[in-house]
C-alpha cells in the first residue's frame, strides 16, 4: 500500500465509522457493553441517567413544608402533603425514559399514583380538558390532555427503582409519561391545574420543541 | 537554523502551525469543560445552571468554528497542504516506530500524524454528530438513534488522547521539549536530531 494511503485510510475510515455511528452508534455500543465490566458502566453514564435542570441549582424540597395543590376546573380544590400522597391508591410500573435530546434508559421501575386517583378527591368538571403541571423549579411547566394523562402508563411519581425519588429526579413528586420526551415529565410538582383549554404549550414548547411529544421512530423505538 | 548562546534553533512551526494548535486547544478545551458538566450527572447536580452551561458550549462550538475556518482562509495555506501531505504519509519508518522499535523519524513521527489523522477526523465528527444534538431537539425527524453516542464516544477517547498528549508535552522529560516548538516555533538542533533526525538531515540537506 502507498504511504499517503495507509493515513488517508485511517482519517477516512474513522470519519465513515463515526457517520454510521449516528445511525448505528447505540447497537454497537449495547453490543458492546454486553463484554464491557459493569463497574465501568457505572462510571461512564453511557446507558444511564442526565440530570437536566433550568435554574441555578437542584430544587431541594423539605418534605414536611412541601404540599400539592389540584386546583382550577375541579368541584373543590385539593392541598395534599406527601403522607396524603403516599396514601393515595399506589401503582408501580417498569418504563422506559426517553430524553429529547438522543439518550434513553430503559426499565426503571417507578412507583406512585396515577392521575385518576389523584383528581379524583378534588373531581374534574365536566369542561376539563387538559392538566398543567407546575414545577418548583420556576418557571417550568409542561401541559398533558386529559386523555393522555389518563394513559394506562402516565403516573405522578413518588419513588424511582424502589426508592423516593432523589432530589436529581424530582423529589418529592414527578410526572412520569413514558411514551413521550423527558420535558412532558415535569419534575418537582407542586401544583396540578386541570384547564378547561387544550393548551400544550409547556417551558420547553416556548422554546422551540414540538408541542406533540410522542416518541417516533427515530429515536430507536 | 538560528543560534541563541551555544544552543542551534531550528524552526518547527510556523504561526500559522501554531494558530491552528492553539485555537483547536482552547475551543477544545472549552468544549470538554462545559461538556462534562451537561454529560456527568455528579458535575450536572453540582453546577446545576444547565442553560447557561449549554450555551456556553454552544458558542463555544460556533467560536470554535469560525476561528479554525478564519486562521485556514487568512493563513499559510500552502505550508498546511504540505503539513497534511506529509502526515497522510505513513512510511516503513513510522510503522516500525508504531510498533515500538527505534527508527529514524522525519518532522512528525509516527505517533504524531496518527494523533493528528484522529484529532482531524474527530474534530469533523464532533461537528457533525453536535450539529444533529442541535437539530434533532428542535426537530424530532433529525434525532437520530446514536447521534448521543457517537459525540459522547468521540468525547472519551479524546480525553484519552489529550490526556497521553499533555503527559509527551508537559511532563516526560525527553519529549516535552517539543512544547516550545508549538509555543516559540523552534526546538533545539541537537533535540531536534535525536528525536526527529530525518527531518534534521533534510533540513541539512537544504529541502
Amino acid at each position: 500500500m502507498h504511504d499517503r494511503t495507509i493515513g488517508r485510510a485511517a482519517f477516512l475510515g474513522i470519519l465513515g465509522a463515526g457517520a454510521a455511528g449516528l445511525f448505528f452508534g447505540r447497537d454497537a455500543l449495547r453490543l458492546a457493553g454486553s463484554v464491557v465490566p459493569d463497574s465501568v458502566e457505572a462510571v461512564v453514564p453511557a446507558s444511564g441517567w442526565r440530570i437536566y435542570t433550568i435554574g441555578s441549582s437542584i430544587p431541594s424540597i423539605d418534605p414536611q413544608a412541601y404540599r400539592l395543590t389540584i386546583a382550577g376546573a375541579v368541584e373543590r380544590p385539593v392541598t395534599y402533603t406527601l403522607a396524603d400522597l403516599r396514601a393515595l391508591p399506589r401503582v408501580q410500573q417498569v418504563s422506559d425514559f426517553h430524553c429529547v435530546t438522543g439518550w434513553s434508559v430503559s426499565d426503571v421501575r417507578w412507583a406512585g399514583v396515577r392521575f385518576r386517583d389523584l383528581l379524583d378527591e378534588a373531581g374534574v368538571r365536566p369542561s376539563a380538558k387538559a392538566l398543567r403541571f407546575v414545577s418548583d423549579e420556576v418557571p417550568y411547566d409542561d401541559t398533558l390532555s386529559l386523555p393522555q394523562a389518563f394513559a394506562a402508563d402516565a403516573l405522578l411519581a413518588l419513588d424511582m427503582d424502589g426508592k423516593p425519588l432523589s432530589e436529581a429526579h424530582g423529589f418529592p413528586a414527578r410526572v412520569v409519561m413514558p411514551r413521550m420526551y423527558g420535558y412532558k415529565s415535569v419534575k418537582w410538582v407542586t401544583r396540578v391545574e386541570v384547564q378547561t383549554h387544550l393548551d400544550h404549550v409547556g417551558y420547553w414548547e416556548l422554546r422551540g420543541y414540538d408541542e406533540d411529544a410522542w416518541i417516533g421512530d427515530s429515536n430507536g423505538l | 537554523m538560528t543560534r541563541t548562546g551555544s544552543e542551534r534553533l531550528v524552526p518547527r512551526f510556523g504561526a500559522t502551525e501554531r494558530a491552528l494548535h492553539w485555537v483547536h486547544a482552547s475551543g477544545f478545551l472549552a468544549m470538554l469543560a462545559t461538556g462534562l458538566v451537561l454529560y456527568l450527572p455528579a458535575l450536572s447536580e453540582l453546577v446545576a445552571r444547565r442553560n447557561l452551561v449549554k450555551n456556553v458550549h454552544l458558542f463555544s462550538a460556533l467560536g470554535w468554528a469560525v476561528a479554525i475556518v478564519l486562521v485556514v482562509a487568512l493563513g499559510d495555506r500552502r505550508r498546511l497542504a504540505a503539513d497534511w501531505r506529509e502526515i497522510e504519509a505513513i512510511d516503513a519508518d513510522d510503522r516500525r516506530f508504531l510498533r515500538g522499535r527505534r527508527a529514524p523519524q522525519g518532522r512528525f513521527n509516527g505517533g504524531q500524524k496518527l494523533n493528528v489523522l484522529v484529532t482531524a477526523a474527530f474534530a469533523l465528527l464532533f461537528a457533525l454528530s453536535g450539529f444533529f444534538l442541535w437539530l434533532g431537539e428542535r426537530d424530532h425527524r433529525f434525532l437520530f438513534d446514536g447521534t448521543g453516542t457517537v459525540h459522547e464516544t468521540l468525547t472519551l477517547v479524546a480525553l484519552g488522547l489529550l490526556v497521553g498528549h499533555l503527559y509527551l508535552a508537559v511532563i516526560h522529560p525527553s519529549t516535552r521539549h517539543a512544547l516550545r516548538g508549538m509555543t516559540r516555533g523552534d526546538v533545539r538542533e541537537a533535540w531536534a536530531r535525536e528525536h526527529h533526525r530525518k527531518w534534521v538531515e533534510e533540513l541539512e540537506r537544504g529541502l
